[in-house]
């Protein structure tokens, strides 16, 4: 997860002999070309294909995205958007509070262990510290905010014997703010670790010009740090952006199981075995996915920073 | 203070230090302090419920766990992803040292292998899944074809379907856990010193020679970090598994399923239970690291 690029070529003859390479890059090609590119490509066929309720037929038929645009050109009696695209507002919603959070959140504390912390020891420790996490299961970390969040939970517990709340409150658990909570926990570690990357290679001497130039800590901050770290808040931001738009675990668990999501779509066509359907709604969750990275990319040139 | 550090060094604390302390420490407390009180409240006393207080300190809620939540079998699903687990890791550092030494050399088509591995890393899990759960189901139904084709109707009334744990949840760990390996990979031959090799050459080592006695005893405990990063990131995989599993279900899933319908601390038991496992895959990377580099240290003098 750092900003490495593929090795350029190396230098001829240093590791020429030995296996040659492609029989070396053979098995891992072949798991990607098995479990990833023939399973998209298959996910691209099948959106196009009839079903009823006993199998898939072949075929080519836009009925299927059709289906899912069903109604969405005109708003419904009740003055609400089709099902397709409140969904995906919803879950746009979700992405762009997340986003923000994780980003403000994540850049203060690469900031602080980038610059801040003084001993090279003590950084590693800390960074460390912020990683520890992601290897531990994600629905942990998301029941775990159960006795604290719940009805009885510590919060309310707190809030109600300080004689701040009457009752306890509902909107803390089972909600879009406990879905974005859990989110924030879980995935502000994906944008510590490339800002933090990007900051590591910031030239130190670069700081003490600016200061001797007479920059303020905040103009140094704003007008040196944050356009030289901008690989990692690209990196960081396409993690965080394709997690959440794809999202149904988090956002299944967290949100009681009541609160839609593209991703919930998908798992529960899959689930009543309407292959087609779930491919289109994959295909379409996947267009806007890649709109979002290619409006990424258009505001800093990847290959350039590399 | 010596004269020759630099102008901001001898300041005590750059301006904006103790806010960025404060946030970074009210981080930390997030990320742990949940974490901490299921382990806490897994120890809760038979009487006890989700939330706090406490009622007494027990074990009773492992031992309901041991006799299974339900109809569920947890001992049965904790082998299961163990099982996985350990497949995956063996295939993460395999494939992923070797993809590595390959890149090295001239490797035709290395960029669109590189986009391709990147590009599975980012993409939604769910579509992943679906794919393969689909690429699956299809290929049953084409070998049930042929096998009604055939006339092998004995066959034909055994087959159950391809989907399962070393089949395709396998393929769909490995395109999780791969990328992250591949990127350790990339970042340890950066800083790798070919010198070293080419001195192992000159004095006639064959090329496996020079892996085995050179190069893997330099990048082993990168290795075991590839390790761990297999490991741990299939013990706790959901989204990509979720669709591309056949009747059985791993560990995680099982907990997800679980977190709907059971209402007693024993499901936080299970939390403490996998996250003990994770932190032991954790702790015996990090030993088996710091042991390489001693024995490293050791061979040197």
């Amino acid at each position: 997860m750092s900003t490495v690029v593929a090795p350029s070529q190396a230098p001829a003859g240093a590791v020429a002999r030995g296996l040659p390479a492609w029989w070396q890059a053979a098995p891992f090609s072949a798991v990607f070309a098995l479990f990833f590119v023939l399973p998209l490509l298959l996910v691209l066929m099948v959106s196009f294909w009839h079903f009823n309720e006993y199998e898939l037929i072949p075929g080519f038929t836009l009925h299927n995205y059709a289906a899912i645009f069903e109604g969405c050109s005109q708003r419904t009696d009740q003055g609400d958007l089709c099902v397709t695209l409140s969904t995906y507002l919803s879950t746009l919603k979700f992405c762009v509070l997340v986003w923000g959070i994780t980003l403000l959140l994540g850049f203060a504390v690469a900031y602080f262990l980038a610059f801040h912390v003084p001993s090279a020891g003590v950084q590693t420790g800390l960074f460390v510290l912020c990683t520890v996490p992601f290897w531990t299961s994600n629905v942990i970390r998301m029941i775990s905010w159960v006795p604290l969040l719940g009805r009885n939970g510590l919060v309310n517990q707190t809030l109600q014997g300080l004689g701040l709340t009457q009752a306890p409150l509902d909107w803390l658990l089972y909600s879009d703010f406990s879905v974005v909570l859990a989110f924030v926990h879980l995935y502000t570690l994906f944008m510590i670790v490339p800002i933090f990357n990007s900051m590591m290679r910031i030239d130190r001497s670069l700081l003490e010009a600016a200061s001797d130039a007479g920059a303020s800590a905040w103009q140094t901050l704003w007008h040196v740090i944050v356009p030289l770290s901008r690989t990692g808040v690209l990196i960081g931001s396409i993690f965080v952006i394709t997690i959440v738009m794809g999202d149904f675990v988090t956002i299944g668990v967290m949100g009681g199981q009541q609160i839609a999501s593209v991703g919930k779509i998908i798992q529960v066509q899959t689930s009543y075995l309407q292959f087609p359907l779930a491919a289109a709604n994959a295909v379409i969750l996947l267009a806007v996915v890649l709109m979002i990275i290619w409006g990424l990319t258009r505001l800093v040139d990847i290959r350039r920073e590399l | 203070m010596s004269r020759s550090m630099p102008r901001s060094m001898t300041r005590r604390h750059a301006p904006g230090f103790w806010p960025l302390a404060l946030v970074f420490a009210l981080f930390v407390a997030f990320l742990y302090g949940p974490m901490l009180t299921i382990v806490v409240l897994s120890f809760q006393g038979p009487e006890g419920g989700l939330t706090f207080p406490l009622r007494g300190v027990s074990l009773h809620w492992f031992a309901q766990l041991a006799q299974g939540l339900g109809t569920v079998d947890i001992g049965a699903a904790f082998m299961r992803s163990l099982g996985l687990g350990a497949m995956v890791m063996v295939l993460t550092v395999l494939l992923s040292v070797l993809a590595g030494l390959a890149f090295r050399k001239r490797l035709r088509g290395g960029q669109v292998l590189f986009f391709v591995t990147v590009a599975s890393l980012i993409m939604p899990s769910i579509v992943v899944s679906l794919g393969i759960g689909l690429q699956f189901r299809l290929l049953d139904d084409g070998l049930k074809a042929l096998l009604a084709w055939c006339g092998a109707d004995a066959l034909l009334e055994g087959y159950g379907s391809s989907l399962g744990l070393m089949s395709s949840a396998l393929g769909a760990h490995l395109t999780w856990t791969l990328p992250f390996g591949l990127l350790i990979m990339f970042a340890v031959f950066n800083r790798f010193n070919p010198a070293y090799e080419e001195a192992a050459r000159d004095l006639g080592a064959t090329p496996w020679q020079t892996f085995r006695h050179v190069v893997l005893p330099l990048i082993g405990p990168s290795v075991v970090g590839v390790g761990m990063f297999g490991f741990t990131l299939s013990w706790d995989e959901i989204a990509r598994t979720s669709q591309a599993i056949g009747d059985v279900n791993t560990l995680p899933l099982e907990l997800q399923g679980l977190t709907a319908t059971v209402t007693t601390p024993a499901i936080y038991a299970l939390g403490t239970v996998t996250t003990v496992v994770s932190f032991a895959v954790m702790g015996l990377a990090v030993a088996a690291a710091a042991w390489m580099k001693r024995r490293r240290r050791k061979e040197l003098r």
